[in-house]
């Protein structure tokens, strides 16, 4: 049986490094590549030695896809392209190609020029390997053989982020990325047809999470940023460069408008500069509002919001600082938070999901002592907030989706091990279907039953439309006799007729015979005669003929009747039919050897 | 011609009931001119044609033109001749089509061509052809709905092309079955396909013929299928209860046009069958019918196309009569368990998720897996109403929030304990990033205030609205405070601080801010009343500085507490002495915010304010009967000397009049009554016996003075007939009747007056077709205007028709002076239309500088009341000194809608003109545009060319067009410099 077989080579039970090896149909695809947040060894790349032990991965895999830019989506991709060596195509969305360089770049320099790694890919690698990217738009089919198609849908969650239905005949696998159900301030919500795919791979960071109405999340955030400042504290709210950041401005930038607040807000610069100028670009991958504003005032040209400046930090006064990166693990957002970590009138506010491991982890789990590098350590005074502004699908946002594919089998990443077990339940319970959640390095397979396209000839169809009634009934299935020709890679089914005729080859006619012997003092055309009144009456709607030449025809099937030569009584019937009439014939020989019924005459 | 109407006049009226006729002839007329050569060119059009296009070009010219009504079947006929022969498909589709619109033409009945046209469909092989002829059958039919015998033939032969390979072909008869089917025509088996798999013989009906269609394999036939159920709905045919099942089954069709209707369907069945029991699968319980369509129809409100949430979305906002927990389930996210079962059920499902099951995701950590609750117990994420609302609220396109917002002030309105919970929704919603939403929130908050009492921290949340840039935002929320109930006295001082600070920083809102603190108190008193000293800083034991008393902020206050002190006598003893000055003040200036009081140590000023004061349902009863009897006492009139009645009616007027202003519920009608009874006595003063006895020469001041009285009596009809609203056929048709009288007033002194035959005649004639366009109109109404003018004039009217004009004008003459005055029967409910304009206010000394031949913009603020389709009718003079006026006609979406029967303008209009040596006063006045041709009741001829592209032909009387004034003019002062050099 066909299969399709799924390995998490990351992000299998845990989040962080996604990396999925997808074989559908003999074509092996990557989905995602990226790297994890919580190490800094070798762990934080995939361990792409499980595709091969040496040499390059061209001739292992057909594509790679890139859902979005975030980095434990893309972060292993010069990696993996240059250093490990692929050079077959990598696909992902415009917006994420052209962000996804920025934010690999500077991954690199802070690896590099302040950590002071070697043995890590340079700029011109990320080059390289960038021009190894195909773009994609959105519900655009790109063929990318012969037989493997895939196709775009949105995602919501950052700018560009899509999912992709990977297609090999009949066969589907659709990969979600990270994705959000509910809209926010700057993206839409995710959507996707009903495709019905063999296999859905989705993502669930909250698979226990049903968030409040976003209204009101928004509402809290506001207001305990604007309480924070009225009290003249300071906030820090630590973001990624891109996504959840460009919401949070948004808000605060209207927020600010419209209250008529003065306090400064400020952006850690560099890559937000740059990033922002692609958010002002891929203006059809925003939200609706967006969207139908540009023409007068493009929202991302912030008035309110600031470039920040490292020395900003010690200014008196209230403030509002987003600071990469987000989960307080390293860069300005670290910095910035063990200034004013001692002071109790200031906030910082984690707007979404901390890794294990990160500092940002352990003061959201209440840790009041933090212990630095050099043993030295930090009392938390200031206040920590948690806002849920991570833009991924909770529960219900992915249940709903599994309700929008309908897939038959489901298949979770992208979460922690025992979150993934509750909603597995309850995907298996609601929608009855098969769910799993591999490890990373485990492989889930699932046998597909993929319909087999076989071209039909025209006449043979209109022939069994002739028979039956005008119109197909799409419910019942319908026999019918063809022959199947299988030939240079097609299927066709063709009347038997054409089929000999298309192989150069001669009809035979199989015909069974056989003898009933009959017990009869009636003389034998009368025997005959009886036999037909006997079987008009038994066969109705068949055509029964008597003929002249002594021969009772049923359809094609022939009865001849003689007498044997020791008792006249004993007539013996010879049956002679064709392999086609298999049916009836055995039927009226069983039914002849029971002999007639004495009151025919 | 003018013999000839005359004569046709008299035919109409010799006959007893002639009723629609006059209508259709009349247009018939101008046509006949090209009836002759219409067909016949046709014919030979077609002949001519020698390929398919040029035939297309031929019948393509032939549909632009209209077809009389004479003509159309010799048209069909020879249509149907060339469809015969011809053998190119498009050609024949053209032809099919052109059947469809011959059919549609009026006064046209289409019974003698249906054999032909279904006899066309037996031998057509396109599809397409054969689609477009079934929509001509539709035409047919739907022209034709009082032949039973017809619409059997027609069904017969859809269900016989049902089963057509080609969609487009089924989807036809489904309509066809929709627009004609009957359920209690049982249909027999032979004329249905042999795809159905029912025993010949078997009795079906249209209903079971088209539910097999909801399994069809094209998603359009789907479609069509629930919409031709519908539309038997909408016929008025009861639909079966199995369809219910069928069409929730169609909710997860593919396609989303299919999953719409199926909405729809499911919408109508809950309500047809909402008490029935429905087995819940997967249980053994049962739920009324209308709970598991409420919870399916909240299933689609997160589907996948946007079309059908909508759809969604507005449908639940109709289902009113499903069961409150239900309802509440709506709002509720984050039970998602089947609570359809049993209230048990329900509490534990809730004990679960207080259990944390979830997590809300608004603290950190709170989704650390606990231990395994029973998780077979709840059926998670199971559909049912759960969240529908959360979701709609949130949804992406703001056209499905806006429907969501909609939807629930529906169910608000008729739920009180829903209007509360959701409460916490609408307010959330004031924060929605588009506008219109936004708007839309504050609206329906309004609208279910009646309801609730707002929490002070829900009052926070509102009040920072406040702030809004936007102009009608902060003017819906005034509205809305207007109509809200606090709980404490915090909640007040809260809401009254945020609105001074609003007026601080848009000092434009005055008026809607004081207006907004005049509902405030009179609404909650007794929470102004600890108020008051602070309010007022006012000090037991000091004097404190007499406040200013032209700050907007201070007369804000004082209208707060003056407002409350109205139902608490208890109050004005806090007041100190410079408050009564300038409660005084307030009263005189501001009389519309600032409430009667009764001061202890002042005497009552007698008047007007113990009426209202004392106002009171009884005295609005007493002031309905005050009215009636004034005109009761009118119809007395005819006995009276001349004289007599002249004084009563003069003092009728005045009594109406000063009845108005005392009761403003009944402004309206006495303004009405009184207008009504100007025109009467008009009358009568012009038909004096003095003047009609003299000779012409000897009385021409008098003449003068009649013509004028005349003129006015019109123009004092159009405002009666305009500028009310409410009023009923009966009114009209008694204002219409002032009217001709008037009419015939001024025939008669032209006669008098001018020499020459000529322009009388044409005014002879024109009166005519006045009398008898009044009797085409009013037809109804007849029977009450017995032994009126109208009724004498319609009783002479073959001797009129016939007769010279001299003849006429001297049976007008008497007829006029005999006939009565009609007793006027009051409507129900009669209202004025009035227009304020609240900016400019014309208070200004400041000339409004710019340089000539350059436009200033003039910003115009008015409030509307009782004035219907406001955006065609009001319009904007702009009067200046030179008697130069222009007319400003304002767009459309500068009429805002802030209450039932109101309406806000704010609008621009651009003022220029050449330089002025000095400022001077340009006037500005609103204008109610009328036409009388589309008479507020509208005439049921309902003209309709029979191709789209021909404008209405021209109406049977000439319209007159005309404005009126309806708001006090306003000066502005404005001052055109010459332009530098």
């Amino acid at each position: 049986m066909p299969e399709i077989k799924v390995t998490p080579l990351g992000a299998g039970q845990d989040v962080g490094r996604s990396c999925i090896l997808v074989s559908i149909g003999g074509k092996n695809i990557m989905l995602d590549c990226g790297m994890h947040m919580g190490y800094n060894d070798d762990r934080r790349f995939p361990d792409f030695s499980y595709i091969t032990q040496n040499g390059r991965l061209t001739e292992f895999l057909d594509c790679v896809i890139i859902s979005h830019f975030h980095l434990d989506h893309c972060g292993a991709l010069p990696f993996m392209s240059e250093m490990v060596g692929y050079d077959g195509p990598i696909y992902m969305t415009h917006p994420t190609k052209a962000i996804c360089p920025i934010l690999l770049e500077d991954f690199r320099k802070i690896t590099v020029d302040k950590k002071g790694e070697t043995n890590f890919f340079t700029s011109q690698m990320i080059k390289d390997c960038m021009k190894k990217v195909v773009p994609l738009n959105l519900h655009q089919t790109v063929q990318v053989d012969d037989e493997l198609e895939i196709k775009a849908y949105y995602a919501g969650h950052v700018l560009g982020a899509a999912m992709v239905q990977i297609k090999v005949g009949s066969e589907s696998v659709v990969y979600t990325g990270d994705y959000n159900m509910t809209p926010d301030r700057h993206l839409g919500a995710a959507w996707i047809d009903k495709c019905r795919p063999d296999m859905l791979i989705t993502e669930s960071t909250y698979a226990t999470t049903i968030r409040d109405s976003k209204r009101c999340r928004e509402r809290d955030f506001l207001k305990k940023v604007h309480e924070s400042i009225e009290r003249g504290g300071k906030v820090l709210i630590p973001v990624f460069a891109l996504g959840r950041a460009q919401e949070l401005c948004i808000l605060l930038e209207t927020f600010w408008e419209r209250m008529n607040l003065k306090a400064p807000i400020y952006f850690s610069t560099g890559l937000t500069e740059k990033a922002n100028h692609y958010y002002k670009l891929f203006i059809t991958w925003t939200n609706q509002k967006i969207r139908k504003t540009f023409v007068q005032r493009n929202m991302f040209e912030f008035k309110h919001i600031k470039p920040f400046d490292r020395s900003f930090i010690d200014n008196p006064g209230p403030m509002v600082v987003f600071a990469t990166p987000g989960m307080l693990h390293a860069g300005l957002s670290l910095q910035i938070f063990k200034k004013w970590a001692g002071n109790e009138k200031n906030m910082v506010i984690m707007p979404g999901y901390c890794v294990q491991g990160t500092i940002g982890h352990k003061i959201l789990n209440g840790q009041r002592k933090l212990e630095m590098e050099g043993r030295s350590t930090l009392e938390v005074k200031m206040q920590v907030e948690y806002m849920s502004f991570s833009a991924h699908a909770d529960a219900k946002g992915i249940m709903q989706l599994i309700r929008m594919a309908e897939p038959r089998n489901v298949l979770l990443v992208h979460g922690e091990a025992a979150k993934m077990g509750f909603l597995k339940g309850k995907i298996e319970q609601e929608f009855s279907i098969d769910c799993y959640m591999p490890a990373n390095g485990e492989t889930v397979s699932v046998t597909t039953n993929p319909s087999v396209p076989v071209d039909i000839s025209l006449n043979l169809l209109k022939r069994e439309m002739a028979l039956g009634g005008p119109l197909p009934d799409p419910k019942k299935p319908r026999t019918m006799h063809g022959t199947l020709i299988m030939k240079e890679n097609s299927l066709k089914l063709v009347s038997s007729e054409q089929a000999l005729k298309e192989l150069g080859l001669n009809e035979h006619q199989l015909r069974f015979t056989c003898r009933v012997q009959l017990q009869d003092p009636h003389s034998d055309p009368d025997t005959l005669h009886r036999i037909y009144t006997h079987l008009k009456s038994v066969l109705k709607g068949y055509t029964i003929q008597h003929l002249p030449d002594g021969t009772v025809m049923v359809e094609s099937i022939v009865i001849k009747v003689s007498s044997s030569a020791e008792d006249t009584n004993t007539k013996v019937l010879l049956l002679s039919w064709s392999y086609q009439d298999e049916e009836l014939g055995s039927f009226l020989s069983t039914l002849l050897k029971k002999g007639l019924p004495a009151g025919i005459c | 011609m003018a013999a000839h109407l005359k004569k046709r006049v008299y035919e109409e009226f010799s006959h007893s009931k002639v009723v629609q006729i006059p209508q259709e002839e009349a247009p018939a007329k101008k046509l006949r001119l090209s009836k002759p050569s219409k067909s016949a060119a046709l014919h030979i059009d077609l002949c001519k044609a020698t390929n398919s296009t040029d035939a297309l070009q031929y019948l393509l010219q032939f549909a632009r033109k209209p077809v009389e009504v004479e003509s159309v079947e010799g048209v069909v006929r020879i249509l149907l001749e060339h469809y015969y022969k011809e053998t190119d498909n498009s050609v024949r589709l053209k032809i099919a089509s052109l059947l469809s619109l011959l059919s549609k033409t009026q006064g046209f009945i289409p019974d003698c061509i249906v054999d032909d046209a279904i006899n066309t469909l037996t031998n057509e092989k396109s599809h397409q052809v054969l689609a477009q002829l079934l929509d001509t059958l539709l035409v047919i039919g739907t022209q034709l709905p009082e032949s039973p015998t017809v619409r059997q033939r027609l069904i017969e032969v859809a269900c016989k092309h049902l089963s057509d390979t080609y969609f487009g072909v089924r989807n036809k008869c489904l309509q066809l079955l929709g627009c004609l089917g009957t359920v209690d025509t049982p249909l027999s088996k032979d004329s249905e396909g042999p795809s159905t798999s029912i025993a010949p013989g078997a009795v079906r009906d249209v209903q079971s013929i088209i539910s097999d269609y909801f399994g069809d394999q094209e998603s359009r036939v789907r479609t069509a299928a629930l919409k031709a159920m519908l539309q038997l709905h909408e016929r008025g045919m009861k639909i079966h209860q199995i369809i219910y099942e069928q069409a929730c089954r169609l909710l997860s069709d593919d396609y989303e046009q299919v999953r719409s209707a199926a909405v729809q369907m499911v919408w109508v069945l809950s309500h047809l069958y909402s008490e029935s029991i429905v087995p819940i699968p997967s249980s053994n319980e049962e739920i009324r019918l209308v709970d598991d369509a409420f919870g399916k129809i909240s299933h689609m409100v997160s589907d996948g196309s946007w079309m059908v949430r909508v759809q969604a979305a507005k449908t639940l906002g109709l289902m009113t009569q499903v069961s409150p927990q239900f309802l509440e389930q709506t709002l509720d996210k984050k039970l998602m368990s089947d609570l359809r079962r049993k209230r048990t059920a329900h509490e534990r499902a809730k004990e679960l998720f207080a259990s944390g099951e979830f997590s809300s995701g608004r603290k950190w950590a709170d989704d650390a897996p606990k231990e395994r609750l029973d998780s077979n117990t709840v059926a998670l994420i199971a559909s049912g109403a759960c969240g529908a609302f959360v979701h709609g609220l949130e949804d992406e396109m703001f056209e499905v929030r806006i429907a969501a917002v909609d939807a629930l002030c529906q169910l608000a309105r008729s739920s009180t304990s829903f209007a509360e919970k959701c409460l916490d929704f609408l307010v959330d919603m004031f924060n929605d990033e588009i506008e219109e939403v936004r708007l839309q929130s504050i609206h329906v908050l309004r609208q279910i205030s009646t309801h609730i009492t707002l929490r002070e921290d829900q009052l926070d949340t509102v009040l920072a609205v406040l702030e809004d840039k936007s102009r009608d935002i902060r003017e819906a929320l005034h509205e809305l405070l207007c109509f809200t109930n606090v709980s404490t006295k915090e909640c007040i001082q809260l809401a009254l601080l945020e609105l001074l600070k609003n007026l601080n920083k848009y000092p434009t809102d005055r008026n809607s801010v004081w207006k907004c603190l005049k509902f405030m108190g009179s609404r909650h008193p007794t929470l102004v009343l600890p108020l008051v000293s602070e309010l007022l800083s006012t000090h037991p034991y000091f004097d404190t500085p007499e406040p200013d008393m032209d700050d907007p902020a201070y007369i804000a206050v004082l209208v707060l507490v003056f407002n409350a002190a109205k139902s608490c006598p208890t109050m004005p003893a806090l007041f100190s002495d410079h408050t009564f000055r300038h409660y005084a003040y307030l009263r005189d200036s501001l009389s519309h915010l600032v409430p009667p009081l009764r001061l202890p140590g002042r005497k009552q000023i007698y008047g007007l304010d113990s009426v209202d004061s004392g106002g009171g349902s009884g005295s609005v009863e007493s002031a309905q009967l005050f009215l009636v009897q004034s005109l009761n006492r009118v119809s007395t009139i005819q006995n009276l000397e001349a004289t007599g009645a002249q004084d009563l009616l003069d003092f009728t007027i005045r009594d109406l009049q000063r009845l108005g202003e005392l009761q403003t519920e009944l402004v309206g009608a006495a303004e009405f009554c009184a207008t009504y009874l100007r025109c009467q006595l008009l009358l009568m003063k012009a038909l004096q016996d003095k003047l009609w006895n003299m000779a012409v020469p000897l009385c021409l001041k008098q003449n003068v003075t009649a013509t004028a009285a005349a003129q006015q009596i019109l123009e004092e009809t159009y405002k009666l007939e305009f500028l009310y609203s409410g009023l009923e056929n009966r009114q009209v048709a008694t204002i219409h009747h002032v009217r001709l009288q008037a009419k015939a007033l001024q025939l008669i002194l032209t006669a008098r007056t001018r020499q020459g035959l000529d322009p009388l005649i044409s005014s002879c004639e024109k009166f005519l077709l006045d009398v008898e366009s009044f009797q085409r109109l009013f037809l109804t109404e007849l029977p009450h205007l017995q032994d009126s003018f109208v009724d004498k004039l319609l009783e002479l009217m073959p001797r009129l028709s016939s007769c010279k004009p001299a003849e006429l004008v001297k049976i007008l003459q008497t007829t006029l002076r005999q006939s009565g005055l009609l007793q006027l029967k009051l409507p129900e409910q009669i209202h004025r239309a009035t227009a304020t304009i609240i900016e400019p206010t014309g208070e200004s000394d400041n000339p409004l500088r710019f340089t000539s031949g350059l436009v200033v913009a003039l910003d115009i603020d008015a409030t509307l009341e009782h004035v219907q389709d406001p955006q065609t009718s009001v319009k904007v003079q702009v009067l200046y000194p030179d008697g130069q006026s222009h007319v400003i006609h304002p767009k459309p979406g500068d009429f805002r809608r802030p209450g039932p029967d109101r309406h806000r303008l704010i609008t621009q209009v651009y003022l220029s003109h050449t330089a002025w040596t000095e400022p001077s006063q340009i006037e500005v006045r609103l204008l109610l545009a009328y036409s009388s041709s589309c008479t507020s009741f509208s005439s049921s001829a309902a003209k309709q060319g029979w191709s789209d592209s021909i404008d209405g032909l021209p109406p049977p009387e000439a319209a007159v067009e005309g404005t009126i004034q309806f708001s006090k003019p306003v000066k502005v002062f404005i001052m055109p410099k010459p332009t530098r050099r």
